[in-house]
């Protein structure tokens, strides 16, 4: 699904790399934790994946692509098949929980007949049936997110990515994000997702990699956040 | 393609920056308005020489008592030298199209015609006035081949073109036409800058949806395209608004105001504003995908 080999992001006006040399391997299906302090290259790393940004060195390989040799028109392509999920949500203030959905939609013109079908599926998947009409301004941070996890989900996406998606909530919010990654990941969706928050990486026991100052220190199959204390 | 999903963003993007679109429109209007109206000048000044160099003669004035040149030093134009000019005139058919004889007394009699209410009339004798030959040409811009053939021979006091006269007061009007278009071009450059402007603060406004379409994978055209359509629409606007008042122009200015006080020449038809009017779309539309090309580039890449 993903594979990094020997990549190196240096960004312009740098001197230390983002990510130094990182090479490693996520499988289809896996749900994959990326956790290090603030600066280790967590964002780096996910923003290779969508092609935001480009290695300076080695090769980037997803859904079985090299990403460099990837032509800029079918970029659109590589990201339909894949979701992301943000900490600040980028919900559209202006348009309804159903209309941020369906926008994921139209924009990739898909029929009206089609996003009328799946926006409610999708909606109940996350837990919003009811709230299709309110407003972002009208939800909880955590009713937010689930909308966004709609948006990302809605295409059935073969891989989605989370950018700390539970850093704007409290635990308790958290623990139904994660509860939500979790069922879409049962459905056959690849996860990788960056976080901050041990508790949650702790209790979900899944695959750990662990960045600092752009390298990998640790990669476990089912890891907590960290080692000692 | 969802036409409905790109016509709401596109009327909502305008409406979002209705004072920047207005402001697009009315730049659009009026500098395309004055490329128009330059080229309309343009087509005017070509049917004035159509019309008026189809009217110019080259005029050989004959010598008469108080004439001083070289030519004139045998006295008075002879009646011999006379009929041989004429004779000489006639063999450069076709070239010369008609020869008319205007002795003295015609020419004071038109002169007295021409200024009956000024006082000069009663200083000018008859006989001051020299009697010429109008010489009509079929090809005017041939002047020389006359001018060389009968300029310094005797009984001949000048050889006179009135395309000369023509050609100095066209050269003016030239170079008003010259100054009209640099003044249009410059608007249109300044129209460009200002749909760019309008251009990028859409794409900052609508920074967020944009990047909600780059990461959902939208294309770069269904990106770009509400702002295109966009600047089409102020740019469409713009010019039929621009094209409304040449329409205007030629029919308020030039058939009703123009034509009936100057009927000594003869002004633009519609064929001109037709073949100006979609002239001008044109340039219109190239306006806006020229400011589109730069904007899109820099601001809206995938
Ligand atoms: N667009 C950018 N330009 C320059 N430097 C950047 C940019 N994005 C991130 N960095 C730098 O790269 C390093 C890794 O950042 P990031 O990947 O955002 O880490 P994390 O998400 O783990 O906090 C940091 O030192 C950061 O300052
Ligand atoms: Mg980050």
């Amino acid at each position: 699904m993903i594979l990094f080999d020997r990549v190196t992001k240096l960004y312009a006006n740098q001197e230390r790399p983002a990510l130094d040399e990182v090479s490693l391997e996520i499988e289809k299906g896996e749900f994959v934790f990326l956790v290090g302090p603030s600066g280790s290259g967590k964002s780096t790393f996910l923003r290779l994946v969508l092609r935001e940004e480009r290695p300076t060195k080695g090769q980037v390989w997803v859904t079985g692509k090299e990403l460099n040799q990837l032509s800029n028109w079918k970029i659109p392509a590589l990201r339909r098949q894949i979701g992301t999920v943000f900490q600040d949500f980028r919900l559209l203030p202006n348009k309804t929980v159903a209309e941020n959905v369906a926008f994921a939609l139209e924009v990739i013109g898909k029929p009206a007949s089609h996003i009328r079908k799946v926006v409610p599926e999708v909606l109940e998947v996350v837990g919003l049936e009811g709230k299709e009409e309110r407003r972002p301004d009208e939800l909880s941070g955590g009713e937010q997110q689930r909308v966004a996890i709609a948006r990302a989900f809605v295409n059935r996406p073969i891989l989605l990515i989370a950018d700390e998606p539970t850093g704007n909530l409290d635990p308790g919010t958290s623990v139904g994000i994660m509860k939500l990654l979790d069922r879409i990941n049962q459905l056959g969706t690849t996860v990788v997702m960056s976080t901050h928050d041990q508790a949650i990486v702790d209790q979900m026991r899944r695959r750990v990699i662990e960045l600092e100052g752009g390298h990998v220190v640790r990669d476990q199959p089912r890891g907590v956040y960290g080692y000692a204390r | 393609m969802r036409v409905n999903f790109v016509a709401s963003e596109v009327s909502s993007g305008i409406r979002r920056n209705l004072t920047m679109t207005m402001a697009v429109i009315i730049t659009v209007a009026v500098s395309l308005g004055l490329f128009g109206a330059s080229m309309l000048v343009r087509a005017q000044v070509s049917t004035m020489k159509d019309f008026w160099y189809d009217k110019v003669e080259v005029s050989i004035f004959l010598c008469g008592k108080g004439s001083d040149t070289p030519s004139c030093a045998g006295g008075p134009v002879t009646k011999a030298q006379r009929d041989q000019i004429k004779a000489d005139l006639e063999s450069l058919k076709p070239l010369v199209v008609s020869v008319y004889y205007e002795s003295q007394a015609e020419a004071f009699a038109r002169f007295q015609e021409q200024f009956k209410n000024s006082p000069i009339v009663d200083n000018v004798k008859p006989t001051a006035l020299p009697e010429s030959f109008r010489v009509k040409l079929s090809d005017p811009t041939k002047y020389d081949v006359v001018a060389s053939a009968f300029a310094g021979r005797p009984g001949i006091e000048q050889v006179n073109d009135q395309r000369k006269i023509l050609d100095k007061f066209f050269r003016l009007l030239g170079g008003l036409q010259l100054i009209a278009l640099l003044i249009a071009l410059s608007m249109l450059v300044v129209t460009v800058l200002l749909i760019v402007n309008t251009m990028r603060v859409a794409a900052f406004s609508r920074r967020r949806e944009t990047s909600i379409m780059r990461l959902v994978g939208a294309s770069n055209f269904y990106i770009q395209l509400p702002f295109l359509l966009e600047a089409a629409v102020a740019a469409g606007i713009g010019a039929i608004l621009a094209v409304v008042g040449l329409v205007f122009v030629k029919i308020i200015v030039i058939d009703q105001v123009l034509a009936p006080s100057f009927q000594f020449t003869a002004f633009v038809g519609w064929d001109a504003v037709l073949a100006i009017a979609p002239l001008m779309i044109l340039v219109g539309v190239g306006l806006a995908a020229i400011a589109a090309f730069f904007t899109l580039r820099k601001y809206l890449r995938v």
